[in-house]
């Protein structure tokens, strides 16, 4: 079956008085994995829902393989989902659980079964067939939710938070068999979480939500090295982030801000228009002697270090403000103590600007 | 830590208490079906049983109504149900009165109303006749037994199977609508199937009651059942008769096959898995012809559930009433008439049920402390023993008592216990124990034990631990429980007509029993039913306020 991609056009929602989505546009290429990431009230579970038809926009159209099903019911979509805690029917055995939706389908007895074995061949639980629901661990549960979603062979599987339920060794191992899974069917799959690590690492492309607005759509990378905005550079991996304004005075750029003071910008650094926060990661700070003319120098004392194996995580307080650098560790070197003061190096290329 | 003498004493005291008021009748009852008289074992008396036509009939025929009482009752309570849970609407309210409304009248006492409604020449009957030239057999024979206990018992599926679809986590739904199931074929595969358990535990229920119960036939004078047969063996032909003890064992293996069997069929199956997210399903909206439909359905309910209620209204206020459609003449000298003659009835029914219930949360208390909050070898057989009694018809309690202290003296000259008022207490308390225990348990489950343990480290003794935070804390359930226990005891008719054995000793409901015996009496029977009714009903509303007011400020700390 030839992917389809899916298709948001306009779409807003709102529950009563309070709208949960806004405005929402966003297309989601055939046979692409496409992560809503947001904190909880994003409206990421909201849009899902409204794509497997359990919600229904005010505005809008929601277009599958380019047909609008906007006023289909469920049953008719063809949109597989996973729900967060399984909804396994514990009356069922597992094999009548993946049976369900082929025989809503009428589909003749014999190729039921034989589909419902390759179902969970696929998902590693052949012979499972007739144990019930509660006999299985979480993470078997969820692959049995995974083969009854898969056994109709949806146009879209849609999965909302399906590694939320496993307790954190589990959660990688399945995440990485979630993606080789999505490879090798090259299914159009729409994956909701909250957590960017879970987004990251298996979507091609990630929407970032917040109150309802896409903040941002892009690859991982994009997302990470240039995020548009203050929302998205905080919730994808950490950031510091400075509000302020710039000053030029000559030749010099300075940027002026309540926590640093005011902090000469390096040559070359050519901020944007209007009000933006300066931001760096953690991890392009280092520890310096004296910083070149091609780096954004800050000069402070260490407040407080986290060992974390790979590498010390210092709070750095600069002026009023409180720097984060993750600094790599060395065999055998000593952290650097509390009340040293220190100067720090952030290279021009890793400074962003971003929109409050 | 070592358990307490003081507690061992009384745990021995309550057992000692239900081994002979719950036991030993019992096991008389059993024995007697199977001894041969001189101690031998003996299926003789079963083959009697099986001999006689009348015996298989009335089989068959308890069977038939209890079978068929299950039936109606789900038709009428599985679409109501589901209607409140699942979709929006503004009848909700009247669906919850409706599920209470039949339960404040004993169902014997809406025997009477509903014959002068729906009977041969019952009002709605008239009607018909003058309209069409028909006429409906609902009263007629078993027809008029299913009739009057379906409507008086449907609630019990209604509220259980409603209490199972509202804990059915939404998603298990929405998976199916996922996978292309929608109406009926979404509730006959998913949704009813995971409410099952709700549903068995009503339908059970319905069933046990029904076929044990003895009030409803004898008013509407069916006597081809098995409960009534029992009654009048015992009665008529005597207490050695041995075909009574045959249908008390039938009744009693029933009552425990039901019981066991839904037990058994949810504890087979694990539903634990149905409400883990606890997202209620979003309400549909009603179309309008669905609006239509289900606001029809509502009203007739109501009207069905409430005729009862209005016809023992009616008939207590009405000169006479026969082969008109509305009572002619309104009269008060039926309450006047009950007022003289029938104080002490009401005196008796508020002294059984008030002592009766008094003791039941007493030995509620104590059961729920040993159980809960000792370590006591062996006191979850306290627990296990008062749950017997649940399965316990009241027609073969008062049997068993009858034939178990038969002749046993009260002491300081009393008299003969079974011909004592004391026997009535202590009937009424071991069969309405259980229900007591739960609602004492539930209180006590609800009390942190770190407010015992502060109590005991700022140097309070067991006993004044007990007496200052346990009972204090957990008075709204003793409350509850007690006024449970004295309304259903209030409106208990089995136990009462073996017991009764002059009129002078005998409670209200034996009154109203009595009165409807005669054509006379059924005035004054139904002035005595509003009384019981309104007794019950208040007594229903109290139990839900002491419920709803003993919130989680109480408990303090963790669950």
């Amino acid at each position: 079956m030839n992917p389809v991609g899916v298709d948001i056009r306009h779409v807003a929602l709102s529950f009563g008085a309070t709208q949960v989505l806004k405005d929402i546009s966003v297309s989601v290429e055939p046979g692409e994995f496409f992560a809503l990431l947001g904190p909880s009230g994003s409206g990421k579970s909201t849009l899902l829902r409204l794509i497997a038809g359990f919600n229904q926009h005010q505005a809008g159209e929601v277009l599958i393989g380019g047909r609008d099903v906007t006023g289909t019911p469920p049953w008719k979509r063809d949109v597989g989902m996973v729900f967060q805690n399984y909804a396994l029917w514990p009356h069922m055995t597992v094999e009548q659980n993946v049976a369900f939706g082929l025989e809503e389908r009428r589909l003749p007895r014999a190729q039921v079964r034989e589909k419902v074995a390759a179902a969970l061949d696929l998902v590693g639980l052949a012979g499972y067939g007739a144990r019930r629901p509660g006999q299985l661990s979480g993470g078997q549960q969820q692959r049995v939710a995974i083969a009854r979603t898969l056994a109709i062979e949806p146009q879209v599987l849609l999965l909302d938070e399906p590694l939320s339920n496993l307790d954190a060794r589990l959660r990688v191992q399945t995440r990485q068999e979630l993606v080789k899974l999505q490879r090798r069917l090259g299914i159009t799959t729409i994956f909701v979480t909250h957590d960017q690590i879970e987004a990251l690492t298996t979507c091609h492309r990630v929407a970032v939500m917040d109150e309802g607005v896409i903040q941002q759509v892009g690859t991982p990378m994009e997302l990470f090295d240039f995020p548009v905005n203050r929302f998205v550079a905080q919730f994808v991996g950490s950031v510091n982030l400075f509000a302020g304004r710039f000053e030029r005075e000559g030749g010099a750029l300075r940027f002026a801000s309540e926590k640093l003071g005011r902090v000469a910008l390096p040559a070359g650094v050519e901020p944007p228009a209007g009000e933006h926060d300066l931001a760096f990661r953690p991890h392009a700070v280092s520890v310096v002697d004296a910083a070149g003319p091609e780096a954004l120098s800050l000069r402070g004392a260490v407040e407080n270090a986290e060992f974390l194996g790979e590498f010390l995580r210092y709070e750095i307080r600069v002026g009023a403000g409180l720097v984060i650098a993750d600094i790599p560790h060395a065999r055998g070197r000593a952290p650097i103590a509390p009340g040293t003061a220190i100067s720090l190096a952030i290279p021009a290329s890793e400074l962003r600007f971003v929109a409050a | 830590m070592r358990t307490h003498p003081g507690i061992v004493a009384i745990a021995l005291a309550i057992a000692a208490f239900l081994v002979a008021f719950l036991v030993i009748p019992v096991v008389a009852v059993v024995y007697t079906a199977f001894s041969d008289g001189h101690g031998g074992f003996t299926l003789a008396h079963f083959a009697a049983f099986h001999e006689i036509s009348l015996m298989r009939e009335s089989f068959a025929n308890s069977l038939y109504v209890a079978g068929m009482t299950v039936g109606l009752g789900t038709l009428i309570a599985v679409p109501l149900a589901y209607l409140t849970v699942r979709f929006q609407f503004r009848g909700a309210i009247l669906v919850q009165t409706l599920g209470v409304l039949p339960l404040v009248m004993p169902a014997f006492v809406g025997a009477a109303a509903m014959q002068l409604l729906f009977g041969r020449s019952g009002s709605v009957n008239l009607i018909l006749k003058d309209a069409f030239g028909v006429t409906l057999p609902l009263m007629e024979g078993l027809n008029g037994v299913i009739f009057v206990e379906t409507l008086h018992y449907f609630p019990f599926i209604l509220l259980n199977l409603s209490a199972a679809l509202a804990n059915i986590d939404s998603s298990m739904e929405e998976a199916a609508q996922n996978l292309g199931a929608s109406g009926w074929r979404l509730f006959r595969k998913v949704v009813f199937p995971l409410a099952m358990p709700g549903y068995v535990a009503g339908a059970s229920l319905v069933f046990i009651k029904v076929f044990d119960d003895l009030g409803t036939p004898l008013v509407l004078n069916v006597t081809n059942m098995l409960a009534p047969q029992a009654y009048l063996r015992v009665t008529s032909i005597g207490l050695e008769d041995p075909i009574g003890y045959v249908i008390c064992v039938i009744l009693v293996a029933f009552s425990i096959g039901a019981m066991g069997g839904s037990w058994w069929f949810v504890k087979r199956r694990d539903y634990a898995l149905v409400s883990r997210g606890g997202v209620q399903a979003p309400r549909r909206r009603l179309t309008p012809w669905q609006a239509l439909l289900a606001y029809g359905w509502i009203a007739g309910m109501l009207l069905l559930v409430l005729s009862p209620h209005l016809g023992i209204l009616l008939l207590s206020i009405s000169k006479v009433w026969s082969f008109t459609v509305l009572p002619e003449q309104l009269t008060l000298a039926h309450y006047a008439t009950v007022f003289t003659e029938s104080k002490q009835m009401i005196w008796n029914t508020f002294l059984y049920c008030g002592l009766a219930a008094l003791l039941d949360v007493a030995l509620g208390t104590a059961i729920a402390y040993i159980v809960l909050r000792t370590k006591l070898p062996g006191r979850q057989l306290l627990d296990h023993l008062v749950t017997i009694a649940l399965a316990m018809p009241g027609l073969v309690l008062g049997i068993g008592y009858l034939r178990t202290f038969k002749g046993v003296e009260l002491p300081f000259g009393g008299g003969a216990l079974t011909a004592s008022w004391v026997i009535f207490v202590l009937a009424y308390a071991v069969r309405r124990l259980p229900y007591a225990l739960r609602s004492c348990m539930a209180a006590l489950t609800q009390v942190h034990p770190a407010l015992e343990e502060a109590a005991e480290n700022l140097g309070a003794g067991r006993w004044n631990t007990i007496r200052r935070v346990v009972i204090p804390l957990m008075m709204g359930g003793i409350l509850a429980g007690f006024v449970t226990s004295f309304i259903t005891a209030a409106a208990e008719i089995s136990e009462t007509i073996l017991l009764t054995s002059r009129e002078s000793m005998a409670p209200m409901s034996y009154g109203i029993y009595l009165y409807f015996q005669s054509v006379l009496g059924r005035g004054p029977g139904a002035a005595l039913g509003v009384i019981a009714v309104a007794l019950v009903a208040f007594g229903t509303y109290v139990s839900h306020r002491l419920v709803a007011a003993r919130s989680p400020h109480q408990s303090g700390g963790g669950q």
